[in-house]
């Protein structure tokens, strides 16, 4: 193994500097006391903290992305977790056509996914509603789900599963018992990982969202086309906090190199 | 019913109904809707006329206009991901050759940006970017301009915050492949005499390809269909695919022309991808069993 010369360490310092420069500055910046952006030279101010709380408009698309995120993943994980018990126990024909569309939606470039719900809603009458906009993130979630259940179940010990059922246990549960038990770490970082999808989706939904079902990202998005004001960076920053937290919730439950890294 | 060899498995299909039946109504019923909507004809006056005809398409082909949008994205595409081989590759090959902690810290300082909205990414860019910007503000203090150079709605700007959107998705592609090299190759090369570069570029550099051009396949598709980035860098005269096929359905509202673009980007994206997966796989079929 070669160790890192100081040429090398300089680059990476130089990249790491890169990667994290613009988080820095929405975070500094946001502590400013003044009514434009600069940095916080007179001494920090918490103002554009409070005033989050006074927009009204993006507490509400905060807490509607919330309820988006919280209800699409949920139903992600109530579709995914079955398929990908099919598609990792079941050899049979058509499988991997089955997980091949079940994964298509990562292939399938976000606008051309919002056109194309933005189309079907004008046809069926759907736009607006909640129920159905959080049908079209859970299409956009469940490549997420999906691949984090199947790494589970393919690292799984089915001889418990055996035991199980050889002692007499149903196979409801054994699969109550057993089988969910032994996914949890799974299906708990599929969930995350989903709902953090679906809370940051800009692209898809920025086509189908009307007035009255503004998310976060989107209402961000409109105020940013029109003015970047210290309002958008204190939120951002609440939200560069918010991902931490729950990075560090994930790390703790399925570790994050195998959500970042890992293969499903 | 003919008579199969093998009886079929219902277990499967009846675990899988549910997603199947939600992906075929929501997913591909809406995709086919789309096709067929880029097949009728907008008129100004008249709004969608009932007649199916190949005509946007025509017009993307054989319009200047369109052809400009297609060509800067392709080559803003390709620009991106070249620029994420130059600095992705050296910085996954440091990182997998740091010692315990640094290196789990490191690779997580480097793709936990992946989780942060692409807004706040975005907006911190355009933050440094700016007239008044860090950036600027810094070269005019060391006196290296006289006047603050112009970064924001321009390419260079897109595209330094692209790479930066971007590089995650390459270091990762990368690491996977390195965590299958066998580092006594590497002392082999060069307890054998070859020099450090050579080693790098005969020994070690091969080995990873399979993993830079997948990286590249993904770093191209997503920023062929990149949206909010050259959206709030790029302003209106930058206009890509993506900002093009929003403003047809939102502003112009020209949704039969929008449904064709995003249609040639759908196909485009689609023949990118498999064809490079194909090729990348034939290639290095050996690499990938061994």
């Amino acid at each position: 193994m070669q160790r890192n010369g100081p040429l090398a360490l300089l680059f990476h310092t130089l990249f790491i500097i890169f990667i994290l420069a613009p988080l820095v500055i929405v975070i500094v910046v946001s502590f400013t006391d003044k009514g434009y952006i600069s940095m916080p030279k007179d001494g920090l101010s918490l103002r554009w903290f409070y005033a989050i709380l006074d927009a009204k408009e993006i507490i509400r698309a905060f807490w509607f992305s919330v309820k988006l995120g919280l209800a699409a993943s949920c139903i992600a994980m109530v579709l995914a977790i079955p398929a990908a018990l099919a598609i990792s126990r079941y050899r049979f024909r058509g499988r991997e056509a089955i997980q091949a569309f079940f994964l298509s939606p990562l292939m399938i470039p976000q606008v051309v996914l919002g056109a194309a719900f933005l189309r079907f809603f004008n046809i069926a009458g759907l736009s607006g509603s909640f129920f159905w906009l959080m049908m079209t993130h859970v299409i956009v979630i469940v490549p997420y789900a999906l691949r984090m259940v199947i790494a589970a179940a393919t690292g799984m010990n089915r001889e418990i599963e055996h035991a199980g059922l050889s002692l007499g246990a149903s196979p409801a549960k054994v699969f109550v018992r057993i089988t969910l038990p032994l996914l949890s770490a799974g299906i708990a970082g599929g969930w995350l990982l989903s709902f953090i999808q679906s809370f940051d989706e800009l692209t898809m939904t920025v086509f189908v969202a009307t007035p009255g079902t503004l998310t976060l990202p989107v209402a961000m998005y409109n105020h940013i086309t029109h003015t970047i004001d210290p309002l958008v960076t204190s939120i951002s920053a609440v939200l560069i906090f918010g991902t931490l937290i729950l990075m560090l919730i994930m790390d703790r439950v399925v570790g994050l190199e195998k959500v970042l890294v890992g293969k499903g | 019913m003919p008579s199969l060899p093998a009886r079929i498995n219902w277990v499967p299909w009846l675990f899988s109904a549910p997603a199947l039946a939600v992906f075929v109504s929501m997913l591909l019923t809406p995709l086919v809707l789309t096709g067929l909507l880029s097949l009728y004809v907008f008129d100004g006056m008249r709004g969608i006329q009932d007649t199916l005809t190949l005509h946007n398409f025509v017009e993307i082909f054989t319009d200047s206009y369109y052809l400009e949008i297609f060509t800067r994205t392709a080559a803003m595409s390709a620009g991106v991901t070249f620029i994420c081989i130059a600095i992705g590759v050296p910085e996954t090959l440091i990182l997998s050759r740091m010692q315990g902690r640094w290196k789990s810290i490191f690779l997580l300082i480097v793709l936990a940006p992946l989780l942060i909205s692409v807004i706040v990414r975005t907006l911190g860019w355009s933050i440094l970017l700016g007239a008044n910007g860090l950036i600027n503000q810094t070269l005019l203090e060391l006196g290296i301009v006289d006047k603050p150079i112009r970064m924001v709605f321009t390419m260079t700007g897109v595209t330094i915050a692209m790479v930066h959107v971007m590089v995650p998705f390459m270091i990762m592609s990368v690491w996977a492949t390195i965590q299958k090299l066998d580092p006594q190759i590497e002392q082999a090369s060069l307890s054998l005499g070859a020099s450090r570069l050579k080693t790098f570029f005969q020994v070690i550099l091969p080995q990873l390809l399979p993993g830079i051009l997948s990286g590249s396949i993904i770093v191209f598709a997503l920023s062929a269909s990149a949206f909010a980035t050259p959206a709030l860098l790029g302003g209106r005269k930058l206009k890509v695919v993506a900002t093009a096929a929003y403003d047809e359905f939102l502003s112009t509202l020209n949704w039969p022309l929008g449904a064709a673009i995003v249609i040639v980007l759908l196909v485009a994206n689609i023949i990118v991808i498999i064809g490079c997966n194909r090729w990348v796989e034939n290639r290095f079929r050996a690499v990938f069993e061994g």
